[in-house]
């Protein structure tokens, strides 16, 4: 693709601002950065807007953005998913984070696995959490990459360029995440936060954009849906015997959304917040980002409609990207240059923010549940602090050499596994928030039940789909894996404890109280 | 002062947020083409109307649930 002159000047002008944004924004409600939690959570000082900045920046990352436009362009109705998904997401926040918000503030917390520790007094247990939630988020970093490698590659800047004289692979990808590896590790949680605005306000006005020039130009919506083939608009319906699509649409929906709120970077949103009253208000307004994926998925169809797949100048990044290319292709094809600068910009931040909370949040369980636990017991907030800042870098450095020198398809399968596996730590961090009768060790055995279960069924499916059919009663039930082996996963828990509770006698420590709830 | 928080019953207010559960679960309610809106297929924009519905219903609970924490 030829180089778009107009369109790499906006982009870049854009990215500039960011990065000074992103140094400055550690003297933004200056703290004392040698403390984990000023560095890591931002203080906790963050207001309702911030937060929600903070949090739809966090959410909704880049790779959302093209990915689920592609599966709708890809795969037609299924694709939708991503709508109840983020519906289900907030009467959850809602209900039950604020009390998860309550207690971290009492006790210091600065994870989930902290929260596990202090409530079932358990090592094994909290560090379960802890492993599961770095293992889960390590490939999502990676995924932001690629939402940033399809842009960069719809402008048409090289990647491969020469350095002083040395061709240097995947350069622009390169320069990016030293960037922002360094305003991490200078600002912490900070620099996403301050950078989510201008992501934000980017992004409204390319969805806004968007959903009415597009249309306008491709003669309307009644239009756009009238070029889908009609099998792909509905989901198939079920059959006797089997339920078919509908079940794993539901399942998707609904498993993706228990699952969202216990990846470790949507924790260091939620505890970052300056009150209960702010998680509450959240949830009311983060919709609004909601909203715009619903329209964002809509362009899927819209890139059918306009028929970017068979025009000739998008070939190479059909071929580089697949389906994933299908939303760049269509701005490229729709706006003018200038504005494809400001929607590439939208896309390009909008990786930088995610990466850099998804990072933080890594090296916050790296550092409170491993070092801290096991490593160096007595180690001070400043050291602490400085073990953190350079955890975040190394979680970055695996992302990008993952994604530079493994297929993209590993990423976006370990992603798919992440889900199934970060959903196993429910019982321990959700239901542990509403009762301590769980025994630790039957959640411990639940956990290795759930994510051995939820693999296995990935692994038959060749790690290609997330969904599995179930022979229940003679109906065949295709689930969402994570969903069904969150199921038995429970199922274990409750069953053990009560055998564990019955036999053992020892007093167990819980050092949380029913006031740090309240 | 309260009593202890954990004996705090639920807000009635609080079931208000199982209703998007039944709505979004339901898919062969809402999987067919019409009433279409200006040419969305129901499927698509009954979905979307649900992203709304689904943060006002968390309102009431919002409102009627102020404990005087900010």
């Amino acid at each position: 693709m030829s180089l778009n002159p107009v369109a790499v000047t906006i982009f870049l002008v854009l990215f500039v601002c960011v990065t000074v944004l992103g140094f400055a924004a550690a003297r933004w409600r200056k703290g004392d950065l040698s403390h984990l939690h000023e560095w890591g959570l931002g203080g906790r000082r963050f207001g309702t807007l911030v937060t929600w900045f903070l949090l739809g920046g966090d959410l909704y990352t880049a790779y959302t953005f093209v990915a689920v436009p592609a599966l709708m362009f890809g795969a037609g109705a299924m694709g939708f998913f991503a709508v109840p998904y983020t519906v289900l997401v907030y009467p959850l926040m809602f209900a039950v984070f604020p009390r998860l918000w309550a207690v971290a503030h009492a006790k210091g917390y600065v994870t989930a696995a902290d929260f596990v520790r202090g409530r079932f007094g358990s090592r094994g247990l909290a560090l379960a959490v802890a492993i599961t939630g770095i293992v889960a988020t390590m490939p999502y970093i990676a995924l932001q990459l690629v939402g940033m490698e399809v842009v960069l590659a719809g402008l048409g800047i090289p990647m491969t360029m020469t350095i002083f004289g040395v061709p240097v692979p995947d350069a622009p990808l390169l320069i990016a995440f030293v960037v922002l590896a360094a305003y991490t590790y200078n600002s912490g949680l900070r620099a996403p936060a301050m950078i989510a605005v201008v992501k934000d306000a980017l992004l409204y006005i390319t969805v806004l954009a968007a959903v009415i020039i597009i249309p306008a130009e491709l003669g309307g919506y009644a239009k756009i849906f009238a070029s889908i083939d009609p099998k792909a608009l509905l989901l198939a319906a079920g059959k006797p015997g089997n339920l078919g699509q509908q079940a794993a649409y539901a399942t998707l929906g609904l498993g993706s959304a228990l699952a969202l709120l216990l990846y470790p970077h949507s924790m260091t949103g939620l505890l970052s917040s300056s009150s209960k009253r702010a998680v509450q208000r959240n949830a009311v307004i983060l919709p609004a980002y909601s909203f715009a994926l619903g329209l964002i998925a809509l362009l899927g169809f819209m890139a059918v409609a306009a028929g970017v797949k068979a025009m000739p100048e998008f070939a190479a990044g059909f071929k580089s990207f697949g389906n994933n290319f299908a939303v760049p292709a269509l701005f490229l094809h729709s706006f003018p240059a200038w504005f494809v600068g400001v929607a590439f910009a939208a896309i390009a931040i909008g990786a930088l923010v995610p990466a850099a909370i998804m990072s933080i949040a890594c090296a916050n369980l790296f550092t409170r549940n491993i070092y801290k636990e096991f490593l160096n017991p007595d180690a001070s907030t400043r050291q602490e602090t400085d073990v953190a800042k350079i955890v975040s870098l190394v979680v970055k450095l695996g992302a990008l050499f993952f994604i530079i020198e493994l297929p993209t398809q590993y990423a976006i399968q370990l992603q798919l596994l992440g889900g199934i596996w970060i959903i196993q730590t429910l019982p321990a961090v959700l239901l542990g928030l509403y009762t301590r009768w769980l025994h630790p060790r039957a959640l411990l055995v639940g956990w290795i039940a759930g994510i051995s279960a939820g693999t296995w069924m990935a692994y038959l499916n060749a790690f290609k789909s997330s969904t599995y059919a179930l022979n229940i009663l003679g109906t065949v039930v295709p689930c969402y894996a994570a969903f069904s082996a969150l199921i038995l996963n429970i199922v274990v828990a409750v069953v053990l404890s009560a055998i564990f509770n019955a036999l053992s006698r020892a007093p167990r420590i819980d050092t949380t109280t029913a006031e740090d709830y309240a | 002062m309260d009593k202890p928080a954990a004996k705090r019953r639920f807000h009635w207010s609080y079931w208000l947020l199982l209703i998007p559960y039944v709505a979004m679960m339901w898919v062969p309610y809402y999987n067919r083409v019409e009433p279409q809106l200006a040419g969305i297929p129901f499927f698509y924009w009954y979905q979307l109307a649900w992203i709304v519905l689904g943060a006002v219903l968390l309102l009431p609970a919002y409102l009627l649930t102020t404990r005087g924490d900010r």
